[in-house]
């Protein structure tokens, strides 16, 4: 044996620029050519709501008792101009997700889960489904840039509009929906040939700017005789003066989603690489409302990675309205589960990780329109899910604004928070834990 | 022209739009098919949106954005010029403009006719999904951008990157094209067509008006309805 053999080696290292993850995607984008398309949100950390915590009740602030006092989470939207505003049990709703992105089954799904608990759910980039309409008590009717399969008698039928300027997964893009999904009903609904890969506008055809944005709310409130409330959604990039802006512009309610917010597919740079997270979204959106006086009159909406009750709870205490979600509502009627392991295995992925929404094989059913998978999702069961977890959210968000000594979700303020991090401290504008320091300087 | 019901007026220096338009949506079947012209319109916005009624509405002047946005079935005649978005997303009916008209005319359009006289500015026909435009003097730049169906009609020129991402729209040029957007091509023109141009000059009452035989076709080439690398540099 030689000595030289002995010398101690170091181990294999991996570099973190260059991770695996990085290389892998080098070598696909070497073969392929095209850029990486995918759904889901971004999948990279970024300063979230686990790095706030609530200080709760203490010598000075007194909590409410657990199950007794009572602790109210109805939210009215839509007050400042519409005729009609619509009234939310809990302080969550269902965000816009097509029909053509998700099945039919899954739509009825979210109406069902959502209707039984007293919230709203949203239509997407794809028009009304009968479905949909059918199985939601409230539903919101999202107003595109592509406009596929926009009427005025669904306009109607809608409780609320929601004039989609952005969405936080690609802030400035479009949508797209490729051929294996483009089904016969979808290119139907779309007025597109069957099969082809559709890509909508970013931009809307007849409208550009905030102040032709007044006029096109006007004219939309005209057509439905200002019965219902207009909402307008953008992606967080610049939510101090967009919110001001959809303010000047007639919005009833903003929906404000941050980048960590779902697709149905997008380019994978997109998702990683262009808006803010919604953690750093949220004050400068409200001191917008503030500085217009129209905080609580115009309702913010926020989205963008919301998981449980304490994200609910710390987006209102932040002073947001409602919270939104879409991520982990269709992961509770079904997606991703590990029951569906072997599946998953095959399309070259693992439960918790399948993002290959696009393509329309989704074991679970949910996002696809091949009418075999679609079936396996059980709307009644889904739904049920879906309601289940809802409540969850809101007896969570309910157990900490007790804790704090609030008699509604909405009485959560910044002053219940701290954060963790400096980054996160100065996003939300709370101090850091322990300390009286709020790092960074407002915008706007 | 012999049986019309005489018209009943509505003055928009003395009433609002909201009035015009609320007494509007009331109009319903069964109404003895009235005949409602509009007065001093003076570029006010929205002037009859969203109608869904077989009802006449003349509108004696300018008319601002969105005139007749989503019309049902309505006959909408501007006796003047019309601003942005006229027409936008209509589902059947007929609009008619004396003048001419601003950008997106027929936004989106399902169904119905519209025509213009005069000429449309850049973006008509943006999206159109079975709406038939005809514009009898030229058109803007980027006009039948994404163009789904229906067809555009144009008896004057066109401006730049005409029919650019189109799908299945149709689109009839007489005079020049300034340039095609991408996957726009000129298409032959054969019987069909021609017969299909002339229906709908026929239907839009100008069917004498010009020869079919100057018109060239222009529609999608479908090279962008699948990605492909090898496109890259068209999208
Ligand atoms: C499958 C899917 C489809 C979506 N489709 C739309 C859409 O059509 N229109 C839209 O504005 N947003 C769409 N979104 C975004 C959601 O409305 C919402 O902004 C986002 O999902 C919120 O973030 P979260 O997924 O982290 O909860 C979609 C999201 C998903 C996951």
């Amino acid at each position: 044996m030689n000595d030289q053999t002995r010398v101690p080696r170091t181990l294999p290292r991996f570099s973190a620029t260059f991770d695996p993850q990085t290389t892998s995607e080098i070598r696909r984008a070497a073969a392929t050519g095209i850029y990486d398309i995918r759904g889901g949100g971004a999948k990279r950390k970024v300063p979230h709501f686990d790095d706030l915590l609530f200080l709760g009740a203490s010598m000075s602030r007194y909590p409410l008792e657990g199950y007794r006092e009572k602790c109210g989470t109805s939210v009215v939207l839509g007050a400042r101009f519409a005729r009609k505003p619509i009234e939310l049990k809990i302080p969550v709703t269902i965000a816009g997700m097509s029909f053509g992105s998700l099945s039919a089954q899954a739509k009825e799904a979210l109406g069902r889960g959502a209707s039984a608990v007293g919230t709203s759910t949203t239509t997407g980039d794809g028009g009304m489904t009968q479905e949909e309409r059918g199985h939601s008590s409230i539903l919101v009717y999202q107003y595109l840039p592509s406009r596929y399969g926009m009427n005025p008698d669904d306009l109607r039928r809608a409780d609320a509009i929601e004039v989609v300027v952005g969405q936080g997964a690609k802030p400035g893009g479009g949508g797209m929906l490729l051929g294996q999904k483009i089904s016969k009903r979808v290119a139907a609904m779309r007025t597109l040939p069957e099969g082809i890969d559709q890509r909508s506008s970013c931009r809307h055809p007849d409208w550009t700017g905030p102040d032709d944005l007044e006029i096109k709310i006007e004219e939309l409130r005209e057509i439905t005789d200002w019965e219902k409330p207009i909402y307008v959604k953008v992606g967080a990039s610049r939510p101090y003066y967009d919110t001001a802006l959809a303010v000047k512009a007639g919005a009833d309610v903003i929906v404000l989603d941050g980048m960590q917010g779902g697709t149905a597919a997008t380019q994978e740079v997109f998702i990683e690489h262009v808006g803010i997270p919604i953690l750093a979204a949220i004050r400068p959106a409200v001191r917008a409302l503030q500085d217009l006086g129209m905080h609580r009159k115009v309702q913010l909406i926020v989205s963008g990675g919301i998981r449980n009750g304490a994200d609910v709870a710390k987006a209102l205490a932040l002073g947001a309205d409602v919270a939104s979600i879409g991520t982990a509502a269709l992961i509770a009627l079904g997606d991703n589960d590990p029951r569906f392991e072997a599946e998953y295995q095959a399309l070259g992925t693992t439960a918790g990780a399948y993002d290959d929404w696009h393509e329309g094989r989704d074991p679970a059913g949910i996002t696809t329109q091949d009418p075999e998978l679609a079936k396996r999702l059980d709307p009644v069961a889904a739904g049920r899910r879906l309601a289940n977890y809802l409540s969850v959210l809101t007896l969570e968000a309910q157990t900490i604004a007790r804790a704090c000594g609030k008699s509604h979700v909405h009485n959560l303020e910044p002053e219940d928070l701290v954060a963790l991090t400096v980054e996160a401290a100065a996003m939300a504008g709370v101090p850091l834990a322990g300390t009286s320091w709020i790092p960074g300087s407002p915008v706007g | 022209m012999t049986t019309e019901a005489p018209a009943k007026t509505f003055d928009l220096a003395t009433s609002s739009v909201r009035e015009l338009n609320q007494f509007l949506h009331r109009v319903k079947e069964g109404a003895n098919l009235p005949r409602w012209r509009v007065l001093n319109p003076r570029g006010v916005h929205a002037i009859a949106a969203g109608v869904d009624a077989d009802v006449t509405i003349e509108i004696d002047g300018d008319v601002g954005y969105y005139c007749a946005g989503m019309n049902k079935q309505a006959t909408v005649i501007v006796n003047g010029n019309a601003g942005l978005g006229l027409g936008e997303n209509m589902m059947s009916g007929l609009i008619y403009v004396k003048g001419d008209v601003s950008q997106a005319a027929g936004a989106t359009a399902h169904g119905g006719a519209i025509v213009i006289e005069g000429n449309a500015s850049g973006r008509c026909g943006i999206s159109m999904k079975g709406v038939d435009i005809l514009v009898k003097g030229s058109i803007g730049p980027m006009s039948a951008f994404m163009a789904q169906a229906g067809t555009l009609t144009v008896f004057g020129d066109a401006g730049e990157a005409l029919g650019d991402s189109i799908y299945e729209a149709k689109l009839y040029v007489r005079g020049s094209v300034k340039s095609l957007g991408a996957d726009c091509i000129e298409k032959p023109m054969e019987d069909i067509h021609r017969a299909e141009l002339y229906e709908r000059l026929k239907l839009a009452g100008a069917a004498g008006e010009v020869d079919i035989g100057d018109f060239r076709r222009y529609g999608s080439a479908r090279a962008l309805y699948h990605f492909h690398v090898d496109n890259a540099g068209a999208y």
